[in-house]
């Protein structure tokens, strides 16, 4: 174990890919590996990567991870694709689009499956991001299955949440109501030289001043009139950053060097405005709640037996107990002392 | 959450070494060991040894499973169980699928070629082959 930590302290890279699968099958010993390593964490600024399929997102990172490699930037890449939810199984396939990185070592990539996840990530991935971390790379990509209109856990765990959209996919309601849009830090429209670019940059330009707290401070323009539209909180953790919308053609890297500036930038903005701490204070608890239901769960789950579930489960359905009912009894059942 | 979800999964890398670009029976078996439960990281055609190796070290994959229609897997397979062992991974085995002698099977095996799947093979029998040797 105290070689494993050091090697992967020391960049070795397959003591990191044996201590993610470890972290991913959360196999004995893997939480106090997580804890030799933790202090060794907090260097590599997380950039998000989300969007519907099809979007290129894959594509994106691959052109990312060139550019800062460019810059002498170690990069980190976590690829999130979907678990069947009927057979566990799953085909991992963005590293298909990042073959001009395989055979630099200033570059992991590491696919994950979402193993029953439905926040977009997996529920490894924030440790997998840690583990990366502590093996010194600069920048971690993390880019999430394709995700539609409520896939937001990225926004809790990246730095930088960068939303993806292409032409063609819907029209302005679908930017309006998608709350995918609202935990952007920067929006791109990939696929920029394809019919219809103009229309989606239009779209989410409207959407951004309609929706976003930030550029509510601009009174809007409602047949020549000034309406004056409410503030209201927004799971944003930086609502004062007007997210700019970068169009990009990763074929041949158009927008991506303005994308890496538009990191940049929301970077220097939450450094320059001390935000910082607080982000990182509100994930902290985000994520110290989750890990608690995790656990209570797991305990509550230990102490019951498969009959006195299912005894349970036959009493609701023969409407004798109504679900809430149910689960107090549940909780009833268990030794709660044995629990705590 | 079920179980069956949440428990260690086999990891297998399917990949295309070499030129001829031929990859259905790659994406059939890739869905086949997906329904099987298996995470399979799928990297596609005309794989450089050195992509094969870097895939299988970074994804950290129980077997390497590749697919050779060509008839250069005498060549191909040996250069890649060389690639592979420069980068520490002598012990991930290798199985191989496509167009393959029955006499060349003796001399794979000594590149750590576990297994070997013709044409007409079922399914089951790659599933059940792979789970033997990951062993589990």
């Amino acid at each position: 174990m105290k070689d494993l930590i050091q090697n992967i302290l020391n960049g070795n890279r397959r003591a990191l890919a044996r201590m993610l699968t470890m972290v991913e099958n959360e196999r004995e010993g893997y939480q106090q590996a997580l804890a030799a390593l933790f202090p060794h964490t907090g260097h590599a600024w997380v950039i998000g990567i989300t969007g519907a399929p099809g979007t290129g997102k894959s594509s994106l990172v691959n052109a990312l991870a060139q550019k800062y490699r460019q810059q002498d930037k170690t990069v980190g890449i976590l690829a999130v694709d979907p678990t069947s939810p009927f057979t566990g199984g799953a085909i991992l396939g963005d590293r298909i689009r990042m073959r001009d990185l395989y055979s630099d070592p200033g570059v992991f990539i590491r696919s994950m499956a979402t193993r029953g996840s439905l926040g977009g990530l997996s529920r490894a991935t924030r440790d997998a991001i840690r583990v990366m971390d502590a093996g010194g790379f600069d920048v971690i990509l993390v880019e999430t299955v394709g995700a539609g209109q409520s896939e937001v856990d990225i926004v809790r765990t990246a730095q930088t949440t960068i939303v993806v959209e292409a032409p063609g996919l819907g029209d302005d309601i679908q930017a309006i109501k998608a709350g995918i849009l609202e935990i952007a830090d920067i929006l791109v429209v990939n696929k920029a030289d394809r019919v219809g670019a103009k229309n989606t940059v239009q779209a989410l330009k409207m959407m951004l001043e309609i929706g976003h707290p930030a550029a509510r401070t601009q009174p809007v323009l409602h047949h020549g009139e000034l309406m004056q539209i409410e503030n209201h909180t927004s799971i944003n953790p930086t609502p004062l950053w007007i997210p700019p919308i970068i169009q990009t053609i990763t074929m041949d890297f158009t927008g991506i060097d303005a994308l890496i500036q538009a990191i940049e930038n929301h970077r220097a903005y939450i450094e320059q405005n001390h935000l910082s701490a607080e982000i990182e204070r509100e994930r902290i608890r985000i994520e110290l709640y989750e890990r608690l239901q995790n656990v209570l769960m797991t305990r509550l789950m230990n102490g019951l037996t498969q009959q006195q579930i299912e005894a349970v489960v036959e009493r609701v359905r023969t409407r004798e107990l109504e679900p809430s009912q149910a689960v107090m009894m549940l909780i009833d059942m268990h030794n709660t002392e044995g629990m705590l | 959450m079920s179980k069956e979800i949440m428990s260690e999964k086999i990891r297998i890398l399917i990949a295309k070494p070499g030129l001829d670009g031929h990859d259905r029976g790659a994406k059939v078996i890739a869905r086949a060991l997906r329904d099987a439960g298996f995470e399979v990281i799928y990297t596609g055609l005309r794989q450089t040894a050195e992509m094969i190796a870097a895939s299988a070290l970074q994804e950290d994959v129980d077997v390497v499973g590749l697919s050779i229609l060509s008839g250069a897997h005498m060549a191909l397979v040996p250069h890649i169980r060389e690639v592979m062992n420069q980068n520490d991974l002598q012990d991930v085995p290798i199985i191989l699928g496509g167009i393959i002698p029955e006499e060349d099977k003796p001399a794979l095996s000594e590149y750590g070629v576990k297994g070997v799947f013709g044409p007409g093979t079922s399914m089951q029998e790659i599933i059940d082959t792979i789970t033997k040797i990951v062993n589990r």
